[in-house]
């Protein structure tokens, strides 16, 4: 039993739980900044400039990136679509399942993960480029404390864009499956038109925008917990800014698996 | 009058702060000596609670500093960083007036900015400069407008976190001069960490060393020029030689 116990079965067990345990220890710490805050949303002081600034860094700065995604990738689907259906004669479907495919589930996705790129990195650059040079140490002698003044901003922000970003999203991408099914399927550009608006339904465009909102909070959260929790000197700083995207990213995937499951299943 | 009793405080295995002990009156100048790495700046931040002490007590005017309302403590308080930590998406003059534009002390814009201006004056700074962003100055423009921030809210206590690092020796003096003119016509209690030993003549009116997590040895510059404490002589002579290891 001693033998057992000093021997290799525990150190692999050990070894085994360690990552286990510090993973876990993780999830805690950025629940309970998470919370920390939500929470500071609802007591002032509120510093509408800096809110302001993030509308503008997130959602109006998110614009072309998101539209070019969109567009390309309604193109894409609509050719893939009909290349799909044609082998079961259903080519006249492309209309409504790019609607579909777009409101559910592509422009909430690539919405979020295009901002997860261009924005986590920013704003866990740009936070963990404060710490390391000690501005956010200057902001709490300054009585402003940094959640309220750094955090809370970006993300109220990034939860009221994301939605408005993934509609304008949703629009293009869906403008870009008529526009190659117009010129290069054949489709009768009103017809196109009236099989999407007749198909779509409230809450399939409702739906992407609650995902929108769930992701912007994310992408925001994740760049502002590795920004605050930056190492130090530039490898400090460019490895924050490495698993704010890659961390955002992967919850963005996990929670829309879990919200489509939510939403949709049967 | 700013009390440090029995402060601890490691960083994992690391434990930098052994015990310190110190008193700084109220309207002195203590200037803080050490070697690098032995937690100077560490005990200067556990006074303004950016650091959490693991044990041991931290009073001002005989309160603990943990129990204070805390804005209302902050608002006593000056800080210039070692990198004067402008916030580089504002421009200097909002920078410098921070304080006067949120929270409990806040202004009118334009008298915000009057006194930023005024601030700048003081250090120094033409106010042409104000409408500049940090990126755009010098790296003694740059401490200079970080002083003007220290003191725009006329603190009754002011700190400075290594004031002359980075600076060539002209710079230096002045930085020096304006620190010791603006404490003493403020009447403000400063606590300064340096290792230039210029700047400990010119700004101090006590230097305490901390040396192995505690304060070693404290006294007025003559004394301290006076005194037989090996590590003092090794440190304010710059050896090689004697009890501080030059390897570290």
């Amino acid at each position: 039993m001693t033998g057992m116990l000093n021997g290799r079965p525990v150190a692999f067990l050990a070894a085994l739980g360690r990552p286990v345990l510090e993973l876990l220890a993780a999830i805690g710490r950025v629940a309970l900044f998470a919370m920390v805050a939500v929470s500071h949303i609802f007591r002032p002081p509120f510093y509408w400039r800096e809110f302001g600034q993030a509308v503008m860094q997130i959602g109006w700065f998110s614009l072309p990136v998101v539209g070019m995604t969109a567009i390309f990738t309604g193109g894409a689907l609509a050719l893939q679509i009909y290349a799909g259906g044609n082998r079961f004669g259903a080519e006249a479907v492309v209309p409504q399942i790019v609607a579909i495919g777009m409101a559910r589930e592509l422009g909430p996705v690539l919405g979020g993960l295009m901002v997860a790129a261009r924005v986590a990195s920013s704003i866990a650059a740009e936070i963990g480029t404060m710490k390391v040079t000690e501005q956010i140490d200057a902001l709490t002698t300054l009585s402003t404390d940094p959640m309220k003044y750094l955090t809370v901003p970006r993300l109220l922000a990034a939860v009221l864009t994301l939605p408005v970003l993934v509609a304008v999203g949703d629009s293009i991408g869906i403008m870009g499956g008529w526009l190659v099914g117009v010129t290069r399927l054949d489709f009768n550009s009103a017809t196109y038109i009236r099989n999407t608006v007749d198909f779509l339904q409230v809450w399939d465009i409702g739906s992407g925008l609650v995902k929108g909102a769930a992701f912007g909070f994310i992408v925001a959260l994740m760049g502002c917990w590795h920004g605050m929790n930056s190492g130090r000197g530039a490898q400090g700083v460019g490895a924050a800014t490495k698993s704010a995207v890659v961390s955002a990213s992967v919850l963005i995937l996990a929670a829309n698996y879990l919200l489509t499951e939510a939403f949709f299943s049967a | 009058m700013i009390e440090l009793s029995g402060v601890y405080k490691a960083f994992g295995s690391n434990q930098v702060l052994n015990g310190v002990g110190l008193s700084i009156a109220r309207g002195e100048s203590m200037v803080i000596i050490g070697g690098s790495g032995t937690g100077k700046s560490v005990m200067l931040k556990s006074v303004l609670g950016l650091v959490t002490p693991d044990r041991g007590t931290i009073t001002l005017d005989g309160q603990d500093v943990a129990r204070h309302e805390r804005d209302a403590f902050l608002a006593r308080f000056g800080m210039l960083f070692q990198g004067a930590a402008l916030f580089d998406s504002m421009p200097v003059w909002e920078n410098v007036a921070f304080r006067l534009l949120r929270g409990r002390l806040k202004r009118p814009k334009h008298e915000a900015r009057e006194i930023a201006v005024e601030k700048l004056r003081r250090v120094g700074l033409g106010p042409q400069v104000a409408d500049l962003f940090p990126a755009e100055l010098s790296g003694g423009m740059q401490k200079r407008v970080g002083l003007a921030r220290a003191i725009a809210a006329n603190p009754e206590i002011i700190f400075f976190d290594e004031p002359t690092t980075g600076l060539d020796p002209i710079m230096a003096g002045v930085i020096n001069e304006l620190i010791r003119e603006i404490v003493t016509e403020m009447g403000a209690t400063a606590m300064t960490i340096t290792h230039d030993m210029t700047s400990v003549r010119a700004i101090a009116d006590k230097v305490a060393m901390l040396h192995g997590g505690i304060v070693r040895w404290t006294g007025t510059v003559t004394e301290m020029d006076e005194t037989s404490d090996p590590y003092v002589q090794q440190f304010i002579h710059g050896r090689a030689e004697g009890p501080i290891p030059s390897v570290r």
